[in-house]
């Protein structure tokens, strides 16, 4: 067994775990995150995608430890003081989810996407950085939508 | 892509038809009941809930080849293994070993005898999932191996069968084809297609008292799992009980093909007297679950110069696997839709049932539907290459309505001027024309880049085509607080029938959605309900839930006239208000003085779809209580160095009725077209010689991608109210839009085609790259006939 410390939407938490934890399972389990998913198992369908220090990664992939000390968002974190983030409203306003279970995971990927990118996105690029996140109900043509709304709201929403 | 629009023109009014529902949540576009939780990650599913104290969890141990005897299964180092509470084998079973439909061919764990590669053997019980599959690894399997039937040719030879043949139409259509002006034959190889939820099997069994058990299971067939658990642990039904409140997606891959997981775990928990849960991971859901069918068609058809079909021969043979499993049902709603919206005058469609060495094929939305949609759409690109028309006008020329209206089945295609209506509008929404003759030009000056176009329609048939399964039940109580509290046998999988059936109860009660608490899907609310599946759930459920509320209001109606001395007809409700002539009181008011006068305020509703009269044995009645259809026109381009392809646009325009809700049924349109989309092109299952599936994860079998949904992309719903008396003339909507997809298909046909137009493309499906190299080889050979 090892320390992890880290900070998890906005909580310090520290615990100690079998060093082979991956991080999607140290949220899951240990902190009763369930929000994010575990579709795949092998980090292709990225309904496990949280972020990292402030970058999107696949958390189903990633050991527990090597977070250890880092600022991890999941996607209980995005909505503040009870108002959903604006890339969560979109996907609601637009109807960019049906099952739902890839929904965290388009989200905090589309989140991250806009911090790399900014607000303005065109189609293409949205649906090019989407290839890691996959989708089995919409057809992705309101996920897109919900997305390029999203990051005009958040132009407004600093 | 462009805004997708809402409605086509040419509005449709029928007047007697225009009985619709009450203003307010009904046809609204309103977003999925658990919308605003999933975006916040707090809608759970089973996985997501806190585990009750002493969950166990299981791991299954499998079948290291596809076809043998055993002769040791040593469990002994499982035993011994860390953290191993039990390890159980068919020898545990108290009841029968059998989670079959009834056919008896199918064990919850093999025993002597092994039917596919990774068959469930044993089960490991143990204190964490990961002790689990540890435990599971250490087993000593010895199976004296035989060679496995893995492919339809091998199980052809063998006359290998799940089910005997099955054919209807014409018995014998050899003098028909004989007289036929012309005459064509070909044949067609059509993948299946793995379901690919997002949320993988799962189950947990929570043991009660004395010997009650309680499961919850992501399931589209809560009954099923009851009555398998039921049977399994030597149980009346009454003590056991299925619940599931939200599954991550199903698509007919957890109709049947949840209950074994169920039923281990139940059996684990019978054994332990713990809680225990199953989940398979990715890889094992995968080799363990069974698909979609995929099949081999032989056709013939005899037509005339102008391609009206005369007659013809449409033959499949299917590998459905290792048992029946929902092969009887899937293979008859082939049949059914081997004319898809054809006026076929001398038919003979015949199936052969194979039993293969590979996991159990079941039900995948369109439930067969879509192979015959791509083979006779197949036939029709072959007729139009050789009477070197346009596919479309072989298609009009073909379409019911001008020549007859009567399918091979004995049925009346009473709404083909619908279908007719939809093709007409979307020739002219997708420039049609226009956009043939630029093609035309574009491949004239384009060796190696060639452009498609294809417009196909799709026509559905809604009801369960064996006719017990259409019934539905309901549950509705009400509160003194004025809050309402629904259940029926219908399970929400991301489809939206839990807001569609709130909308209706809504409306019914003339209460706000707030108001409405819709509860779990459970067995001992609504017993006996038939699977979510068939497109007929909002049909069934809605009607069964609209019949509770009903009834509810007419008591309150009763009780209020009576109070107040007024008829009932003064007496209205709606907006959370209740108006009782010139009174207004609040819906939770009248509730509470109902109650004090001591009026029933819960009920059951129940409905049976009318007209079905289907009899199998004897080939004729009524399947279907009413078709739906469709159409899209997709455009693609294909690299004929590569095999590369992309779609480039595609048009859709698709009958929804007198829609329960837009928003939503445009989320089954799209995501429909988008998984027929990958079951057509890149999605393809590989088993080896060994019968082992070598494609089992999302890194060697390909989903579609953001980026793989046409660049241009329109919807438009067709929204003429349903002739026939449906919940507020709406149509079924999940199934028929998966077959839009087809347009890719024979657009791919049609680019392919444009190497040698007078030569019929031989091109199997999926098309992926390897599969259009060697419909573009077939092209350019000489002297050889492609089809």
């Amino acid at each position: 067994m090892v320390s992890v410390s880290m900070t998890v939407n906005g909580k310090a938490v520290s615990a100690k775990i079998d060093p082979r934890t991956l991080l999607v399972q140290f949220l899951r389990e240990n902190l009763l995150l369930t929000g994010t998913h575990v579709g795949c198992d092998t980090s292709q369908c990225g309904a496990c995608v949280v972020h990292v220090d402030g970058l999107a990664v696949k958390s189903c992939t990633t050991l527990a430890v090597a977070c250890d000390g880092s600022t991890v968002t999941t996607i209980e974190g995005l909505a503040h003081d009870g108002a959903l983030h604006p890339m969560q409203e979109a996907f609601r306003e637009h109807h960019g989810l049906q099952c739902g279970f890839c929904t965290p995971g388009m989200i905090m990927t589309a989140v991250d996407l806009v911090n790399r990118k900014g607000h303005t996105l065109d189609e293409h690029t949205i649906r090019e950085e989407l290839e890691g996140n996959i989708c089995r109900c919409t057809g992705y043509h309101n996920i897109v939508k919900s997305v390029a709304a999203g990051a005009q709201a958040m132009a407004g929403h600093k | 892509m462009s805004e997708t629009s809402q409605s086509p023109d040419g509005p449709v009014t029928r007047s007697p038809l225009q009985e619709v529902g009450p203003k307010g949540h009904v046809h609204q576009p309103l977003p999925h009941d658990s919308a605003a939780s999933h975006v916040r990650g707090a809608a759970p599913y089973l996985d997501d809930l806190r585990a009750p104290s002493g969950l166990l969890h299981l791991a299954v141990g499998g079948s290291p080849v596809a076809c043998g005897r055993i002769t040791r299964l040593d469990l002994v180092k499982v035993e011994q293994a860390e953290g191993v509470v039990a390890v159980l084998t068919s020898n545990d079973i108290p009841g029968r070993n059998d989670i079959s439909l009834g056919h008896g061919d199918e064990p919850l764990l093999g025993s002597q005898t092994v039917m596919f590669f990774g068959q469930p053997l044993f089960v490991v019980v143990a204190k964490t999932r990961d002790l689990a599959r540890r435990a599971a690894r250490l087993a000593v399997i010895e199976i004296d191996a035989e060679t496995p039937l893995v492919t339809i040719e091998q199980a052809e030879q063998q006359g290998s069968k799940v089910l005997p043949d099955y054919h209807f139409g014409v018995e014998d259509n050899a003098p028909p084809l004989a007289l036929a002006d012309l005459r064509l034959s070909g044949q067609q190889r059509i993948g299946g297609q793995e379901h690919f939820y997002l949320e993988g099997q799962i189950a947990m069994a929570v043991p009660g008292e004395g010997r009650e058990m309680q499961l919850i299971s992501s399931t589209q067939h809560p009954a099923e799992v009851q009555h398998c658990v039921a049977r399994v642990l030597d149980l009346p039904e009454a003590l056991v009980s299925c619940e599931v409140r939200r599954l991550g997606g199903g698509f007919g891959g957890k109709e049947t093909q949840a209950t074994q997981w169920a039923a281990l775990a139940a059996l684990a928990a019978h054994h332990t007297g713990r809680p225990c849960k199953i989940r398979l991971d990715r890889d094992e859901d995968f080799v363990l679950t069974g698909k979609r069918h995929d099949a081999r068609v032989d056709w013939e058809v005899g037509y005339s110069a102008n391609g009206q079909i005369s007659a013809i021969d449409l033959n499949f043979w299917v590998r459905c696997g290792c048992s029946a499993d929902l092969s009887q049902g899937a293979v008859d709603r082939m049949m059914f839709h081997a004319d898809n919206a054809y006026f076929l005058p001398s038919a003979r469609i015949g199936s052969q049932r194979l039993r293969t060495h590979t996991v159990s094929n079941t039900a995948f939305r369109g439930f067969g539907a879509p192979k015959a949609v791509l083979a006779i759409e197949t036939v029709m690109q072959a007729v139009a290459a050789k009477t070197g028309q346009d596919p479309l006008d072989v298609r009009k020329v073909n379409f019911y309505g001008h020549n007859g209206t009567l399918t091979p089945y004995g049925m009346q295609v009473e709404s083909s001027v619908t279908g007719r209506r939809i093709i007409e509008q979307l020739e002219k929404t997708s420039d049609y024309r226009a956009k043939r003759q630029e093609i035309a030009r574009f491949n004239a000056q384009s060796t190696i880049l060639k452009k498609g176009l294809a417009l196909t329609p799709v026509k559905f048939g809604v009801s369960f085509t064996q006719t017990h399964l259409n019934q539905a039940g309901a549950l509705i109580h009400l509160y003194p607080d004025g809050s309402v509290h629904l259940a029926h046998g219908g399970t929400e999988m991301g489809q939206g029938l839990f807001q569609k059936v709130a909308q209706i109860v809504a409306d019914e009660l003339g209460v706000p959605l707030a108001a409405i608490h819709h509860a779990a899907t459970r067995t001992d609310k609504v017993p006996n309900a038939s699977p979510t599946a068939a497109s007929a759930s909002s049909d069934l459920n809605g009607m069964a839930a609209r019949n509770a509320a009903l009834t509810i209001r007419s008591r309150l109606a009763t009780f209020l006239s009576e109070k107040f001395s007024c008829s009932t007809v003064e007496i209205q409700f709606a907006h959370g208000q209740v108006r009782v002539g010139e009174e207004t009181l609040s819906f939770a008011d009248v509730v509470r003085m109902a109650y004090q006068a001591r009026i029933q305020l819960s009920a059951t509703g129940f409905y049976k779809t009318p007209k079905l009269d289907w009899d199998r044995t004897r080939k004729s009645g009524r399947p279907f209580y009413y078709f739906v259809w469709g159409a899209a026109c997709s455009e693609v381009v294909v690299d004929t160095m590569t095999g590369e392809n992309k779609v480039l646009r595609t048009d859709i325009v698709q009958d929804v009725g007198h829609s329960l809700n837009p928003a939503l049924d445009l989320g089954q349109i799209e995501g429909g077209f988008v998984q027929g989309l990958g079951w057509l092109t890149t999605e393809e299952l590989v088993y080896d010689q060994h019968g082992r599936l070598r494609t089992h994860a999302p890194s060697t079998y390909k989903i579609p991608l953001a980026s793989d949904v046409p660049d241009q992309f329109n919807v438009a719903l067709w929204k003429e109210p349903n002739d026939e008396a449906t919940i507020y003339r709406s149509k079924g909507v999940g199934e028929p839009p998966l077959m839009l997809a087809v347009s890719v298909f024979c657009a791919l046909m049609d680019a392919i085609g444009s190497l040698a137009p007078s030569k019929p493309v031989h091109l199997d499906a999926p098309a992926t790259p390897e599969a259009i190299l060697r419909a573009v080889d077939a092209m350019t050979r000489p002297n050889e006939e492609g089809s």
